[in-house]
């Protein structure tokens, strides 16, 4: 007989070994839909890797594609850590997409643009957020079913303008104006995508790693979301925290949205981001709402969806692996993590 | 006497390195009330866990009426026909009377079998006394008709046993009386029934025999309870004399914590009207009253949890201008919560964390928003060295405490900024004599340096140990106050039911 | 302004809030009755898809729509299964499952129909489900027509509101629901499987949901689109949690939602002005959210809902 049993602390390689274990379980389970759709998986798992890690190309386009989860991993992970279900990154990104378009659209000095790009498209994250958040604190409702209802409006409100007044009356695209050449992020490395929001993702990571865990709103947070009513005993304003906690996080997601635009796409389109606020939960999950982990938990998956539409193209399997993957490497890091609170214990046959 | 209805032999059970259990034999027969008398962890829920079939036992046989039973789980032990009362009832609060019966009851052609409950629930009526409205939410119920349904809903399963775990704790001294008639009457009709407590005055009165565990195993039996001393069957439960904290003679100060006409609305459970009390300095005002009488609204209040709707506050002389728990340290108060785990820790977190918690803003601990880890840490270190707090070191989850050690925590993190009132809620529940000594002797010195005291309690044992003054509840009101020295069990018992006392 | 409300209000209207009610009924008595058990079923989008993409499929291949609901309702049970064995069984975060057995689910059910049906300009379709008159009743004016002459799935529906109240307040099984969600220690204590019970609600909730989606691809649309679903699945979860999780209250919910999106629809028709569609799409959306601002105060959910249950072992 085995039987769990409870730890009273977790060895420091957890962090790393349980997402690689999710991970390995993952892919595994998925070996066999590739399996299905007729292809080797050894082959399409060879040109998922090489299409998105083989050469320099490849790995700039993996870091470009893993900028926007970095934002909504690290939004979702001091979401989560407060225990504020933002479940509506996706929103916000898009809040923060089309409000930095809005603004990177206006001729001015392109430093200036992308500044203000910026600190818009945050804002536009932060004013979504906070509709769950305020909604919890002032009128109970359940933050995950209003931040997902909120994604559908915001979804439709995108799609209501790019099909509305920024129609592109030329074609009849819905798609937007442009935004202004100057207001173009700077590219990095010459002849790839490598754009400086990638950059900026990349010292977000540890700047919320150090707001964490060596501040006093960090405390805060982490206090409350473990045990709101200890946090409440302890003098911390619960709600303040909650509403504080949805403006950063939100602003994180609708920072995502920014790097689309600027960085990437130069206008919003109906599928500016293809479920990224939702894979902000896997990234955050693999890094165990750690900010540090929210890096190479982006690259993964931002590899993953770089890797698979090669290898549709290469074998023919539909790139929605990557999809089933990320799900799949979500459901096995929950498994995996019950190994943080228990260990498994054989305990002998009496009976 | 007649064959046992239930043997328990040579029962044994660990947890790891703990032998919860040992080699421990009972059995009760037909009619008979037997009493299970222990301190907290001498294992007397474990053994009743086994019995009930929440364990399985390490070791041991359990027979029923003489022949050899195994019991995995409360299906099986209520085939058996053994019913359990636990100490936190297991009723839904929104589901009716009836329905908390029917519940694991198979029903009458795919539906609930409403007319057979009814009928049942009349016979049980008829039997025993016991009766309930079958339509009312049990949210609707008083404590003590929860407890009925709980004793019905045993014997609505057609339970021999009746196992009750602590059952007078959430009683005023009259629902004693009124439970201890039903046993009796249901025990005079052929069941067993096991009582299990630590209150020595309320076993003698019932039990005709009683077992009394200590650290897993059996330390005597007792089998004339009502004939033997209360110090006698004190000393079996504890191993030794007990000998209380010497309390010395205190001339009490000024007072440092005045309420003045305090009501509250909007709180859930009992509200306060119009609460006037005072602590002075260098005094423990004790605070009594069967649970569910404003205790907690009033616990809130003075730890600044519950903005009073009325009525005035001051700490050492300054009026409090607006309740909130940084507010009131500000004032120099420190506050003790009842419920250590839920409102006192951040159990997943390490323990430092919940050390600083309430303070984490003052400049020992950070400054302009950053944390100073390293001061922190070094705060947690000296005070577990200096409560003898028994843990790897600052950095353990707090949760892997024991009960003895987060109160030490507690009290640690409130003691090492000199308050200069404190307020306690059930200081010392759920905790061995020995961590409760050491809660117990802190107070004592607190009160020597000058520190007023607040001590809310069930256990009046302790209030009259340590308070120099009690102040007794009853409905939202403090009925009355005695001097420790005038206070008796008695005489508290009757105000905790609402009659005057007088100062 | 009258001319656009006679457009709205014409004869079609009642069946096109019925029909509309239909799958949104389905799926908010499948989360109430995995709610009632304690167990926060986020999910409910995913499976809805997937159960919607299989049924589609099955009946595309085998031409009998039937066997299309059915197996869109095990695959719906099966997933149900699935989130039952992490929150349930395993004791996982409901929310963090949740998301996870939509994630899945959808990347399965996009990735599944992809390779069976290849990549096509115009999304293969069926014949569908055709309404079905009731003799007599069809003949009523204005509610004949729109209640009784539906899809077989509308009166499945219409039967299962009272069907499911009956099973969760009159039968035993029904009564061990409600328990193991207010109080599942005492469920436990009463001899009732609490694993159990909760992996059977979750599962009869998942297949319900299956049952939204077979509507949505066999009934609705005839066609299986990756928009299919759209929210309605979260829009399910506020539903019951408007409906109070009661199973009359959350069918009225539907109805109340429907009709908030049959009256868009109908403004999309009557083309005011040139506001693009979308912006009416949002209506129920915001609708739902503000609903859910006012009912959410005095709704008290399932006392245990969100909480796993594990038997305490020291």
């Amino acid at each position: 007989m085995f039987r769990l049993e409870a730890r009273t602390s977790t060895p420091a390689w957890f962090n790393l070994a349980l997402p690689l274990l999710a991970i390995a379980v993952a892919l595994i389970l998925c070996s066999g839909l590739i399996a299905i759709a007729g292809a080797g998986v050894a082959e399409a798992y060879g040109v998922m890797l090489s299409a998105s890690l083989g050469d320099s190309y490849a790995i700039t386009e993996t870091l470009v594609r893993a900028a926007p989860m970095i934002f909504t991993g690290l939004a979702v992970a001091i979401a989560f850590r407060a225990r504020f279900w933002n479940i509506g990154a996706e929103g916000q990104l898009l809040a923060g997409a089309v409000a930095s378009c809005a603004v990177g659209a206006i001729p001015m000095p392109g430093y200036l643009a992308m500044l203000l790009m910026a600190l818009v498209g945050a804002a536009a994250g932060a004013i979504v957020a906070l509709v769950p958040a305020t909604l919890r604190v002032k009128f109970k409702v359940d933050d995950v079913v209003s931040s997902l209802l909120l994604n559908s409006v915001i979804y439709y409100a995108l799609m209501a303008l790019i099909e509305g007044p920024w129609k592109d009356t030329f074609s009849g695209y819905p798609i937007s104006p442009p935004i202004e050449d100057s207001a173009n992020f700077p590219v990095l490395i010459e002849g790839t995508r490598l754009h400086i929001g990638v950059v900026v993702a990349l010292i977000a990571a540890p700047l919320i790693w150090f707001l964490i865990a060596r501040t006093t709103l960090g405390f805060r947070i982490r206090v409350t979301g473990e045990n709101p009513e200890a946090a409440r005993y302890g003098g911390i304003n619960v709600q303040r925290v909650l509403l504080s906690t949805a403006l950063l996080s939100g602003a994180l997601a609708g920072l995502a949205g920014v790097g689309e635009v600027g960085g990437v796409h130069f206008q919003v389109m109906s599928d500016i981001s293809p479920g990224y606020g939702y894979s902000g939960i896997v990234v955050a999950m693999l890094a165990r709402l750690n900010p540090l982990g929210a890096v190479p938990a982006a690259l993964f998956l931002a590899a993953v969806m770089t890797g698979a539409e090669a290898m549709s193209r290469a074998t023919g399997v539909p790139a929605f692996l990557s999809d089933v993957i990320q799900g799949t490497a979500l459901l096995a890091m929950l498994v995996a993590l019950l190994f943080t609170a228990y260990r498994i214990r054989r305990v002998g046959a009496s009976a | 006497m007649s064959a046992p209805l239930i043997e328990m032999r040579g029962i044994t059970k660990s947890f790891g390195a703990v032998k919860a259990n040992e080699a421990v034999d009972l059995s009760v027969a037909p009619g008979e009330i037997l009493g299970l008398l222990g301190e907290n962890g001498a294992g007397k829920t474990t053994l009743m866990n086994v019995l009930f079939g929440a364990y399985a036992p390490d070791a041991g046989d359990l027979l029923v009426e003489g022949k050899p039973v195994a019991i995995h789980n409360s299906a099986d032990a209520l085939a058996a026909g053994i019913g359990m009362v636990h100490q936190h009832f297991h009723l839904a609060p929104r589901l009716t009377v009836l329905e908390n019966l029917l519940i694991g009851i198979p029903g009458k052609s795919g539906r609930i079998d409403r007319a057979g409950g009814l009928a049942r629930l009349k016979e049980i009526g008829r039997r025993h006394g016991l009766s309930l409205d079958p339509d009312l939410p049990v949210s609707a119920l008083s404590v003590g008709e929860q407890q009925r349904l709980e004793i019905i809903k045993a014997l609505f399963r057609g339970a021999r046993l009746l196992i009750l775990d602590e059952p007078t704790a959430v009683l005023a001294p009259s629902e004693v009386d009124g439970l201890f008639a039903a046993l009796r009457s249901m025990a005079a009709q052929g069941l067993g029934i096991i009582f299990i407590s630590h209150k020595l005055n309320e076993v003698r009165a019932l039990t005709h025999r009683c077992v009394v565990l200590r650290h897993g195993k059996v330390a005597g039996r007792v089998d004339h309870p009502a004939e033997t001393t209360s110090a006698e069957m004190a000393k079996l439960m504890c191993g030794h004399e007990i000998v209380p904290p010497t309390k010395e003679a205190s001339t009490p100060g000024a007072s440092v914590l005045t309420l003045d006409g305090i009501s509250t609305s909007g709180h859930a459970g009992m509200p306060l009207r119009e609460v006037s009390l005072f602590v002075r300095a260098g005094e423990i005002l004790g605070i009594a009253g069967v649970s569910g009488n404003g205790q907690r609204a009033l616990a809130d209040v003075i730890s600044g949890m519950l903005s009073p709707s009325a009525g005035a506050m001051t700490i050492a002389g300054k009026k409090v201008a607006q309740f909130s728990p940084r507010e009131l340290q500000a004032l120099g108060l420190g506050r003790i919560p009842e419920d250590r785990m839920t409102t006192g820790l951040v159990t997943n977190l390490p323990l430092a964390d919940s050390m600083v918690l309430p303070r984490i803003g003052i400049e020992a601990f950070s400054r302009k928003g950053l944390l100073n880890p390293a001061a922190i840490r070094a705060f947690t270190e000296a005070q577990i060295k200096a409560f003898d707090i028994r843990c790897p070191g600052p950095m353990v989850r707090a949760g892997a405490l024991s009960g003895g050690n987060l109160q030490k925590a507690l009290l640690a993190r409130e003691l090492a900024f000199d308050p200069k009132v404190l307020i306690v809620s059930q200081p010392t529940r759920g905790l061995d004599i020995g961590a409760a000594r050491f809660i117990h002797e802190k107070f004592l010195d607190m009160r020597g340096k000058g520190c007023g005291i607040v001590v809310i309690s069930e256990d009046l044992e302790e209030l009259l140990m340590l308070s120099d003054r009690i102040a007794v509840m009853y409905e939202g009101r403090i009925v009355g106050t005695l001097s420790g020295a005038d206070a008796t069990v008695a005489r508290l018992g009757l105000m905790m039911t609402g009659a005057e006392g007088h100062a | 302004m009258s001319a656009v409300f006679e457009q709205i209000f014409q004869v079609g209207f009642l069946a096109a809030i019925i029909r509309i009610a239909t799958p949104l009924a389905f799926a908010t008595l499948g989360e109430m009755f995995s709610e009632r058990a304690g167990v926060l079923n986020l999910g409910i989008e995913g499976i809805m898809l997937l159960s919607a993409m299989a049924g589609f499929t099955a009946a595309s291949l085998s031409g009998s729509l039937w066997l299309g609901v059915l197996v869109a309702v095990l695959v719906g049970a099966l997933m149900g299964a699935l989130h039952a064995l992490f929150t349930v069984a395993l004791g996982l975060s409901q929310h963090v499952c949740g998301i996870g057995v939509t994630l899945f689910s959808s990347g399965l059910a996009y990735f599944l129909y992809r390779l069976i049906f290849g990549q096509q300009s115009v999304p293969p379709s069926i014949d569908g489900f055709k309404p079905v008159p009731i003799p007599l009743l069809s003949d009523i004016p204005v509610l004949g027509p729109a209640v009784f002459n539906q899809f077989t799935l509308v009166y499945l529906a219409i039967v299962a509101i009272p069907l499911a109240a009956f099973v969760l307040y009159r039968t035993p099984w029904g009564l061990s629901v409600r328990m193991v969600g207010e109080n599942p220690r005492a469920a436990d204590s009463a001899g009732v499987g609490v694993i159990a019970t909760r992996f059977q609600a979750v599962m009869l909730g998942g297949a319900l949901m299956g049952l939204a989606g077979a509507f949505l691809t066999m009934a609705q649309f005839n066609a299986f689109t990756f928009g299919v679903v759209s929210g309605r699945g979260w829009v399910a979860i506020a539903l019951v949690v408007f409906g109070r999780w009661d199973p009359w209250r959350s069918a009225g919910a539907a109805l109340l939602f429907a009709f908030v999106d049959a009256l868009q629809l109908r403004m999309q028709a009557s083309g005011l002005g040139h506001i693009p569609y979308e912006a009416f799409l949002m209506l129920p959306f915001i609708f739902t959210i503000i609903a859910m601002a006012i009912m959410s105060r005095n709704a008290v959910a399932p006392s245990a809902l969100l909480k796993p249950f594990r038997r305490e072992e020291r």
